[in-house]
């Protein structure tokens, strides 16, 4: 029979291949959902692959969906490194875009451009301070950060509703519940006319140098990691788990309020019940896919929102179901986690008993 | 660590190697020039003047299968095609969420040729404007909102209508002489939705009073069932709804309690319980709005039919009503349509007594469209946070 | 409160009786899977494919019982590879479960597509004949589908069975310390397997009541976070049956309370009523997790770490 043994060392080529045979995988099931729903799997598979890469207008697109997952992902792989679960994003996701939505509707038609600085930071502070609840809670009460961070996730979001309903709501639209659009110098700038992609690209880009250095190269930052990897370890090396704690969970929130001002300042340009995405969830998939590893969230931010624009694109072209693209994160996270097994453990024949 | 920043290099070298492989995989494929180039190109190529059959999309918010909405649009599609046959080719795209998400979809919709698109619910507004700026030789119709431009008009349906003919019913067959009103969002066609029901059983049984819950959604079967149970719970008999699926109607049924469908025929979904359904007929209006197209006729502005155009009816009345009632509903029917009935006609009292319409003033449609008040006999507040 | 009758109160404590349900079902399978030391995220995505089961086959064979037998199994299936993933190849537990339950949404959504439009045939009412007569107590208790008996009735045997009998300690003791088990001759893994899967064929039931009975419809997402709740109480019941069962009920009744407020007219917006069961549930964790030494004694010690027999 089949016995499960851990390796000596992890087996570097499976690391690399390990995401590669999980997408091999995925596509094989793909191909087979499609045929099975009778329209050509080429024609699917090209869908998700290949148009969101083919013009310049679609690479615009692929970035303004990629940006956010890249941003809230980069903070989740510190919070997971560190043990600490997060799955509240989307509740900071949303603060942060309170927060970003506020402080833009206090502009002026004379208000400069300094002032995106401030729209941005606030979603930044609105995020952080979400995720300090979290933190606070954990810290004080040991409640679980599962559990608090999730139950927050409804409370923002019934928060946005309040307030696009009521005190924020346009006087000027019809009762709509949405806030005034926002003006012109509190917008996100974008980078090309006619495409949607703005400066959060750079801002991504920034990001993922940034937890780079901080993961591989600052002391904070590899305390971090041996407290989630080796509790008692860094216990005993003196490394504060409370430090990890708040650093990890403000981190996190911070970027993902980040994500939620850019959003809000960018493409959306006012507040409206719809901010709610699910990145914060998606970046969760992003976060493991990517190995909590900064370039490889990159790569695997860019493939979710592959997905997400393909699973769009088959249905309004193809007539297939949306459902589509949530079986396929679904799927990747899984075949995932499974080969992934194989990179610590090996299969080997073990004699019959 | 030191195992992590080579496991980086080597991650990095894969993934220039799998970019390197999709550039191969895009090479293969047709090359597209960047942006609003291409989707004007293609739009003007297939315009209306060419051959070939004129290309009509839609974008609905919600699955086709709810049964409400939706599917009410829907239908009002698959008219045009059986008025239009060859001449015209329709798709659509269903759950496209509202916001800054549409735009995507209504890009694309452009991008593949289409030239008369419909956008089925209000938060497509925005999005909808920015894409028509772009392409001017498209022509947009956007339901239910307010903002136009010169390739883009607005559509509507006078759903008050429906709802206060639903009201008559409802006023004749409650005996506890409380009404309840499953609430979607509180804007001001809902609100307008709940007063005229509120007005129509009011003009049969002046004792009535509506009690309200709202779920703060379109369409949200488990949160709409729950809604309906409290308002049983707290006295009412008779329910009406603006949301968009059959769960209020089923949460009735189980009750033994009446209910009616809403935007589209619900019978089948609660035979015993169902009184009428008042439904949303799209179809006329979207027969006009393809004959416009395809004459070079379409014109900007802003459109709100009603009982009179076809576009509102009361189905499906059930036996359960008695003849006079539905005899009362005839008239109205009748007399709506030749306008010799108006539904909001003063004097009419708000919910705190002073009035709102004086004594034999017609409410116009600038009125209508901005009720944002409880008339007298609903309780409860219109939540607004103030 | 103004206006809140006897008669409305029977009703809004039989509604609370309905809606507690699903989610103490749920719950109830949760905690079993967690006394074993496995914690499973994916119980949104386990409902919600045993919801659309359910769903799907009360319309094609017109029976409930059939209905809940599907989502029971669709529910043990998924929990099935969940646990062959967990406990065998020992992946991580949190994400393994998070990905069940995005996998379970998005095959749910995919599978019902057809299913929009469907219904069921007549639902039937219950009753217990006689003792639902009784004023005020009748309409209150006695008038619920059998499930719901049931799932108080499952509350006291787990209680017995965790505390009282000799498969229930085993079972307790694979969730404080497998190796020790393992050490006594016990199967650990295949005793987690069962626990997980038991666990799901809950969850699944409750999932096939959301479609069968509470709102008879399939749409897609109908769960609306009800696994995630479930996963809530069961902490917030420190893991001990009876107390998820009341937990339920409270929640429930906050859930249901918040619509009878906005009817009576109470001036809160409505968002923040719709806040309270959230808000409660987080009070609540922390008012329960204040004492660290309390947790350690209650919450099953080896809970969401991975088992390496002979490590």
């Amino acid at each position: 029979m089949f016995k499960l043994e851990p390796r000596a060392a992890p087996s570097k080529a499976l690391t690399l291949a390990s995401p590669l045979i999980a997408l091999a995988v995925t596509v094989v099931i793909g191909t087979i959902l499609f045929a099975a729903l009778g329209k050509d799997p080429l024609a699917g598979l090209r869908m998700f692959f290949v148009e969101p890469l083919r013009s310049g207008y679609a690479l615009a697109e692929l970035s303004l969906k990629a940006t956010p997952l890249i941003l809230i992902a980069l903070g989740l792989s510190v919070c997971f490194r560190a043990n600490l679960w997060n799955i509240g994003a989307e509740g900071q996701f949303v603060l942060g875009a309170i927060f970003a939505g506020g402080v833009a509707m206090q502009a002026t038609p004379d208000t400069g451009r300094w002032i995106l600085v401030a729209v941005l930071g606030a979603g930044v502070l609105g995020g952080m301070l979400w995720a300090g609840i979290v933190a606070a809670l954990r810290d004080r009460f040991n409640a679980n950060e599962i559990l608090v961070s999730l139950m927050l996730v409804y409370v923002a979001e019934m928060l946005l509703s309040y307030l696009v309903y009521g005190p924020w709501k346009d006087p000027a639209g019809y009762n709509f519940p949405q806030t005034i659009t926002f003006l012109e110098a509190t917008r996100v700038p974008k980078l090309m006319q006619g495409l949607r992609m703005n400066i959060g690209v750079f801002i991504a880009a920034a990001a993922v140098l940034g937890f780079t250095l901080f993961l591989y190269r600052t002391f904070a930052g590899f305390q971090l990691q041996v407290g989630g990897l080796a509790p008692a370890a860094a216990r005993y090396a003196g490394f504060s788990s409370r430090k990890a704690l708040w650093t990890a969970l403000l981190l996190s929130g911070g970027m993902a309020g980040l994500a939620g001002a850019l959003d809000v300042a960018g493409p959306q340009g006012q507040l409206t019940p719809y901010v709610p995405l699910g990145y914060g969830f998606a970046a969760i998939i992003v976060a493991f896919v990517g190995r909590l590893n900064p370039i490889g969230i990159v790569f695997s931010a860019v493939l979710m929102s592959m997905f997400y624009i393909g699973g769009e694109l088959a249905q309004s072209r193809l007539g297939l179901p949306k459902a589509l693209t949530g079986v396929f994160q679904g799927l990747l996270l899984f075949t995932l986690l499974a080969c992934d097994t194989f990179i610590h453990q090996r299969l080997r024949w073990v004699g019959t008993k | 660590m030191s195992s992590n920043l080579s496991k980086r290099s080597l991650l990095k070298l894969a993934g220039w190697a799998s970019l390197a492989a999709t550039a191969a995989l895009v090479g293969c494929g047709k090359k597209e020039e960047a942006a609003p180039a291409a989707p004007e190109a293609s739009a003007a190529a297939s315009a209306a003047e060419a051959v070939g059959p004129l290309k009509i999309a839609f974008a609905y918010v919600g699955p086709v299968g709810d049964a409400g909405w939706t599917y009410a649009h829907d239908q009002g599609r698959l008219a045009i095609e059986k008025e239009f046959g060859d001449k015209v080719k329709t798709s659509y795209v269903e759950k496209v969420p509202e916001g800054p998400e549409s735009e995507r979809v209504i890009r694309d919709l452009v991008g593949q040729g289409n030239v008369l698109i419909f956008g089925t619910t209000f938060g497509y507004m925005e999005p909808m404007l920015k894409v028509a700026a772009d392409n001017p030789s498209v022509k947009f119709e956007h339901a239910t909102g307010y903002k136009s431009a010169p390739n883009m008009r607005t559509y509507d349906a006078r759903t008050y209508e429906g709802a206060y003919m639903a009201g008559v019913i409802a006023g004749s067959m409650t005996k506890s002489n409380t009404l309840g009103v499953v609430g979607s969002i509180p804007i001001p066609e809902v609100i307008r939705n709940i007063n005229s029901f509120t007005l129509g059983a009011q003009s049969v049984n002046p004792k009535i009073k509506t009690k309200v819950v709202w779920v703060n959604a379109w369409f949200d079967p488990p949160k709409e069932s729950e809604g309906a149970q409290s308002l049983l719970n707290q006295g009412a008999d008779v329910l009406f709804q603006n949301t968009d699926s059959a769960a209020v109607l089923q949460t009735a049924e189980k009750a033994g309690k009446f209910a009616f469908g809403w935007d589209s025929d619900m019978s089948k979904f609660g035979p015993k319980a169902h009184l009428a359904s008042a439904v949303i007929n799209w179809g006329p209006y979207y027969v006009k709005a393809t004959k416009d197209a395809l004459e070079g006729t379409w014109q900007t502005g802003g459109v709100w039919w009603g009982v009179k155009e076809g576009a509102i009816d009361l189905v499906s009345v059930s036996d359960a009503v008695p003849a006079d009632v539905k005899a009362k509903i005839d008239t109205i029917k009748a007399g709506l349509k030749d306008g010799s009935f108006v539904i909001w006609k003063g004097p009419l009292l708000g919910q705190d007594g002073k009035e709102v319409l004086a004594k034999d003033a017609v409410a116009d449609d600038k009125f209508l469209g901005g009720v944002n008040f409880y008339v007298k006999g609903v309780e409860g507040s219109i939540p607004s946070g103030k | 409160m103004t206006g809140l009758t006897p008669e409305s109160l029977a009703l809004l404590i039989a509604a609370t009786l309905n809606a507690g349900t699903v989610v103490a079902l749920a719950s109830l399978g949760l905690l079993i899977n967690e006394r074993a030391g496995v914690l499973n995220l994916g119980a949104e995505g386990m409902m919600l494919v045993a919801a659309i089961a359910g769903f799907a086959t009360g319309v094609h064979t017109g029976s409930d019982w059939l209905g809940f037998a599907a989502g029971a199994a669709a529910g043990a299936v998924l929990a099935g590879a969940f646990g062959l993933l967990v406990i065998w190849l020992n992946t991580n537990q949190y994400a393994t479960g998070l990905a069940l339950s995005l996998f379970g949404a998005g095959l749910s959504a995919f599978v019902g597509i057809t299913y929009t439009q469907q219904r069921l045939p007549e639902r039937p009412h219950f009753a217990i004949p006689g003792l639902a007569d009784l004023p005020f107590v009748g309409p209150a208790f006695f008038k619920q589908h059998p499930l719901v008996y049931l799932t108080i009735a499952l509350a006291i045997g787990l209680t017995w069975f965790l505390m009282r009998s000799r498969a229930g300690l085993v079972l307790r003791a694979v969730g404080e310390s497998p190796e020790s088990a393992h050490a006594l001759g016990y199967a650990v893994r295949p005793i987690r397997l069962l626990a997980v899967m038991t666990g799901g064929a809950l969850c699944g039931i409750a999932g096939a009541y959301i479609s069968l009975v509470y709102t008879p419809l399939w749409v897609e997402g109908m769960v609306a976070g009800k696994g995630w709740i479930a996963l809530a109480l069961t902490t917030f019941a420190t893991w001990r049956p009876a107390r998820v069962l009341l937990g339920a009920y409270l929640f429930g009744g906050v859930t249901m309370l918040q619509f009878q407020m906005q009817g009576q007219g109470v001036q809160i917006p409505s968002q923040f009523l719709t806040m309270l069961p959230y808000i409660a549930t987080i009070i609540v964790l922390v008012l329960i997790s204040r004492n660290p030494t309390w947790i350690r004694i209650n919450m099953p010690a080896s809970l969401g770490k991975p088992f390496h027999p002979g490590a």
